[in-house]
């Protein structure tokens, strides 16, 4: 059976699900964090799928996972800054225990 | 032939996000991440995206994991791995529900393919879409003042008071 856009598509899903999967259930920040990267890498298939198979002249999906990748990066640095400043202060990454904005 | 390596790839993607998931230990669960990472690279040469299969390679592999694995060693002594937390049946019940809607929305809409070969190579003409003048260059300089300003945050979170 030939790989078309439906192959790429239902796997992007997949990872994409295992990604939410684990940004609810998991309680660890930095494992969140990696789940949350596992969603933008789906997004990111999905995106260079659409542009292989339905403008395959245009390019434009994959400039748009491009743009992906530099917003991912930079959550990436600003989030685990967060995390270890809150690690800092409260020697824990347990996100049960980060209620500090909770009244 | 690239019908194996597909479903080769995917094989391997599927096993190593569940088990970024599944895994308590957290610096193995990294490590399969960066294997995760590794397999979408080779997945964009399948999609004749070679430019982008490169940046893959260099952002995430090299810098992203890099971040993670450090993250992973700063905060590794009090937390001995990633126990699931108390929503974890509906944290299952929702990923399930939209993974089959999404199933179902991909397999039944009908995509209107082009038949044409795809272009390549490509960094070139991404070059030139991203830098010409009706390309994507206030997009561009937008991106270079969001990296500015997440450096920026970083350092002063991480600074020591």
């Amino acid at each position: 059976m030939e790989v078309g856009l439906h192959h790429y598509l239902v796997l992007s899903a997949v990872l994409f699900c295992i990604g939410l999967y684990g940004v609810l259930a998991k309680r660890n920040a930095v494992v969140i964090l990696m789940c949350i990267e596992i969603m933008l890498n789906a997004a990111n298939i999905a995106l260079v799928a659409f542009s292989r198979y339905v403008v395959p002249l245009f390019l434009t999906g994959q400039i748009f996972a491009i743009f992906v990748i530099v917003v991912a990066a930079a959550e990436a640095a600003v989030g685990i800054a967060i995390i270890i400043t809150i690690y800092r202060n409260r020697q824990s990454v347990d996100v049960d225990k980060f209620d500090l904005m909770k009244w | 032939m690239s019908s194996i390596v597909f479903w080769l790839l995917a094989i391997i993607m599927v096993g190593a996000a569940l088990a970024v998931v599944v895994l308590r230990d957290v610096f193995r669960a990294a490590l399969s991440l960066v294997l995760l990472f590794l397999t979408i690279a080779i997945l964009y040469i399948t999609l004749y995206a070679d430019f982008l299969a490169v940046v893959q390679i260099l952002i995430y592999v090299g810098a992203i994991s890099i971040l993670i694995i450090v993250a992973v060693m700063l905060t590794r002594e009090v937390w001995h791995g990633s126990p699931p937390g108390k929503l974890r049946i509906p944290a299952l019940v929702v990923s399930v529900l939209l993974l089959g809607t999404m199933i179902f929305t991909v397999i039944s809409t009908k995509w209107e393919t082009s038949g044409e070969p795809p272009q390549q190579p490509t960094t070139a003409a991404i070059g030139t879409n991203l830098f010409s003048q009706g390309g994507f260059i206030l997009p561009v300089e937008i991106s270079a003042v969001l990296l500015l300003a997440a450096i920026l945050g970083a350092i002063v979170l991480m600074r020591e008071k």
